[in-house]
């Protein structure tokens, strides 16, 4: 009779069981939804980490941040300071008179420190420490242009007659780059056309396999570094940026001015993210060619095992107290972009949501059962006098709130299953950033240098877009429907415990 | 003020041990702040299988007195004796106990449940006993035969008329086999020829054996008790002529 009486109950008051179902259920459906997108961004972070700092790397080990540059500031055009500076032989000029311009450059990011190289040794003497790999972080910056030949003065018609050759026309502002048309005020003479090209070089071990940003990804042709690279100049190239520079194997890539062969093609294990860098060689060449001596920018370190991470990042906080020791989680909150921004959104608004619509669905919930118990007085008094125990009056009431609760949680499951199998289906796509790879560029280069750097963040970074998937699992479910049936035990408990307070007499005064 | 219980008319149906025995009852209670004193010391004895009927003003303690006749409720001084079992000691898992297989009640707007159909009506006075599904489904069937509403078992109270109704309710009441049935204006609702079907089947279960307490205030009900009582003021007299 009770599974008779509780469903006739709920089924006679099809309105209110259906008002608290349904809140219940859009609850859940959200608290599905967010948690599955959360775990989504979880995953989202770990696979742009994974792209940068490796599979196996538990923490990297980095220099402290310096402050940038003055000449990188004032418009000295290009990171680390370095002017480019084209002397008597800076260039051919041609029959014509245009003079072609070009030169390479390696430098290390401006705004980062660097690490002696013995630093990896260091790492590696410390307690739990697996293995440890020194990578140095770097950008090749080439200018190329050309600069038609100066006209005469005789042919000047500038009004004040004075010349302005050899200058360069300004204006390729905003990342353009130097595209300019015929430029000047009356006097000027244009045609002059310049490009700076730049791409990230990373100097890593070659020897290095298992941990560091070589140990995340794939060789998709050609082979990967070897240990018998170091000093040779090789080169892997990333396979994003090989297919947009048609670059391949066999081919030649100009690295800082020196011509380097191409051996291996890498992609990112992870099909949605692009690799650490635009370009890797061995780090003893990297070293030598950026002239930046015997150092390196990050450390990438592997614990013995995961719950020694924590003792090890503090042991190495401890060994290199001027170094920064970030561990993977910390490093996922250095992921920047629209992923960050999904992130937080997410974990606040997302979270606040559900909270909120849990609340209010639980106080409908409540509400709806009390004054179910009001409006059922003689009915319940009734069952007390003809023999009803407290308990089991209570027990129903209870069973009704629970199970109304239930049904609501069952429906927000099949919403929340509907709504990430939507999610699933769009894909939608999220940039990431991590922060940590490279400097973060972009900042304009300055009237000075005339060569618009706004452009250099989109290729300094490596930005990569990941599709954000949201993943189900029981536990999610679980979860969810044991958050509905704890609303529903709220719910009953007020119910119910209005209920025990009900004088059987009641159902007689009723009638008196 | 002491009544001793009447023999019954027909001496066959009206054996010695009391139903009920109330010695020196008065009820106290707080309305809205002030002290009412409901029963003023109520002594009565009602005999197993009579037909009692208790009469008097609105707010003179009949329903008081019905409260505790049911067991709902325990006297604030005095003994009401129960078979052989005083509320005045007895706990609220006993009190639960005598509710659940002494007592059947019958109410004036019958409160059964709408969302239930007759049988299932009756089956709720029966969850109580804890009885299996085979000995339920024959109780059930049994009372419904019993207030002749066999063919109307699936019919909601909706379903059915006012008389209808109550025969069901005091199918629910009977079905559990209780000693007493206690009716609070049982025909307050009804009309005419519908009071006339109810106080049928109340006879009929009296000449059974059942001890039937009825609170009325229709004299054409009181008639036909054995035993008539008056409530009046919280005190109580036997107005039987």
């Amino acid at each position: 009779m009770y599974w008779t009486y509780l469903r006739r109950e709920l089924s006679g008051r099809t309105k209110q069981t259906a008002i608290v179902a349904i809140g219940l259920a859009i609850a859940i459906a959200l608290v599905i939804i967010v948690n599955s997108l959360s775990a989504g961004v979880r995953d989202a972070q770990s696979e742009a980490l994974a792209s940068v700092y490796g599979v196996g790397t538990d923490l990297t080990v980095t220099g402290a941040q310096s402050e940038p540059s003055q000449s990188g500031e004032g418009g000295g055009g290009g990171p680390g300071g370095g002017q480019f500076d084209f002397g008597t032989d800076g260039g051919q000029t041609s029959s014509d008179g245009t003079t072609t311009l070009s030169q390479s450059r390696l430098t290390t990011d401006f705004r980062r420190g660097t690490l002696a190289a013995s630093t990896v040794d260091e790492v590696t003497a410390v307690d739990g420490v697996a293995a440890a790999t020194g990578a140095l972080s770097l950008t090749n910056m080439t200018f190329s242009g050309e600069l038609p030949q100066a006209p005469s003065g005789s042919s000047d018609s500038s009004t004040d007659g004075s010349t302005t050759q050899g200058q360069v026309p300004q204006g390729a502002q905003g990342g353009q780059s130097g595209q300019s048309g015929e430029g000047g005020q009356g006097g000027g003479f244009g045609g002059g056309s310049f490009g700076v090209d730049s791409f990230t070089v990373l100097g890593v071990d070659p020897a290095a396999t298992t941990v560091g940003p070589l140990s995340a990804v794939t060789v998709s042709s050609g082979r990967a570094l070897a240990a018998s690279d170091a000093g040779t100049d090789v080169a892997v190239l990333d396979a994003t940026y090989a297919a947009s520079s048609d670059l391949s194997v066999g081919g030649t890539i100009d690295v800082g001015g020196t011509t380097f062969e191409i051996v291996g093609i890498a992609a990112s294990a992870s099909s949605s993210a692009d690799t650490a860098s635009n370009v890797y060689i061995p780090l003893d060449v990297a070293q030598t060619l950026s002239g930046a001596g015997d150092v390196v920018s990050t450390v990438y370190v592997q614990a013995s095992s995961s719950d020694q991470i924590a003792s090890v990042q503090s042991a190495l906080q401890t060994a290199l107290p001027s170094a920064t020791i970030s561990s993977q989680s910390e490093l996922a909150s250095t992921v920047s972009g629209s992923l960050s921004s999904a992130g937080s959104l997410i974990t606040s608004l997302g979270t606040w949501l559900s909270i909120i619509v849990l609340a209010v669905a639980v106080a409908l919930a409540v509400l709806f059962t009390i004054s179910g118990v009001s409006r059922r007085t003689r009915e319940l008094g009734t069952l007390k006098a003809i023999g009803w125990s407290n308990g089991r009056v209570v027990g129903q009431v209870a069973g009704e709130s629970v199970v109304q609760a239930l049904i609501g949680g069952i429906a927000g499951v099949i919403l929340g299953l509907i709504g990430v199998t939507i999610i699933n289906v769009i894909a939608p796509t999220i940039s990431s950033a991590p922060a940590a790879s490279t400097g973060r560029g972009g900042a304009g280069g300055g009237p000075g240098g005339g060569m618009g750097g706004g452009g250099f963040g989109s290729t300094l970074q490596t930005a990569s877009d990941i599709v954000l998937h949201a993943p189900l699992s029981l536990w999610f479910v679980l979860t969810a429907l044991l958050l509905a049936g704890a609303g529903g035990l709220v719910a009953g408990a007020f119910g119910g415990w209005r209920a025990a307070r009900l004088s059987p007499a009641e159902a007689l005064r009723a009638v008196a | 003020m002491t009544l001793i219980d009447q023999p019954a008319t027909d001496a066959s149906a009206a054996p010695s041990a009391p139903a009920y025995r109330l010695t020196g009852v008065t009820k106290t209670y707080q309305q809205k702040g002030r002290v009412v004193q409901a029963l003023k010391g109520v002594d009565v004895e009602i005999a197993t299988g009579d037909f009692v009927t208790i009469q008097g003003p609105t707010g003179g303690g009949k329903s008081t007195l019905l409260q505790l006749l049911g067991a709902l409720d325990v006297p604030t001084t005095g003994h009401v004796l129960i078979g052989d079992k005083d509320l005045a000691t007895a706990s609220a898992k006993e009190l639960e106990h005598l509710r659940v297989g002494e007592v059947g009640f019958v109410f004036q707007a019958f409160n059964l449940i709408p969302t239930l159909t007759a049988a299932e009506n009756i089956a709720m006075g029966l969850e109580p006993l804890g009885l299996d599904r085979a000995e339920r489904d024959a109780r059930v069937a049994d009372a419904l035969a019993r207030v002749d509403l066999s063919e109307r078992a699936d019919h909601r109270p909706g379903e059915l008329s006012g008389g209808q109704q109550q025969r069901v309710a005091i199918a629910r009441a009977i079905a559990k086999r209780p000693r007493v049935l206690l009716a609070d204006e049982p025909t307050g609702n009804l009309d005419e020829q519908m009071r006339d079907e109810i106080l049928t089947v109340l006879e009929d279960l009296n000449a059974e054996g059942l001890t039937l307490v009825v609170v009325t205030h229709d004299s054409a009900v009181a008639k036909r008790a054995r035993r008539r009582l008056l409530l009046e003021k919280g005190t109580i007299r036997d107005i039987t002529r």
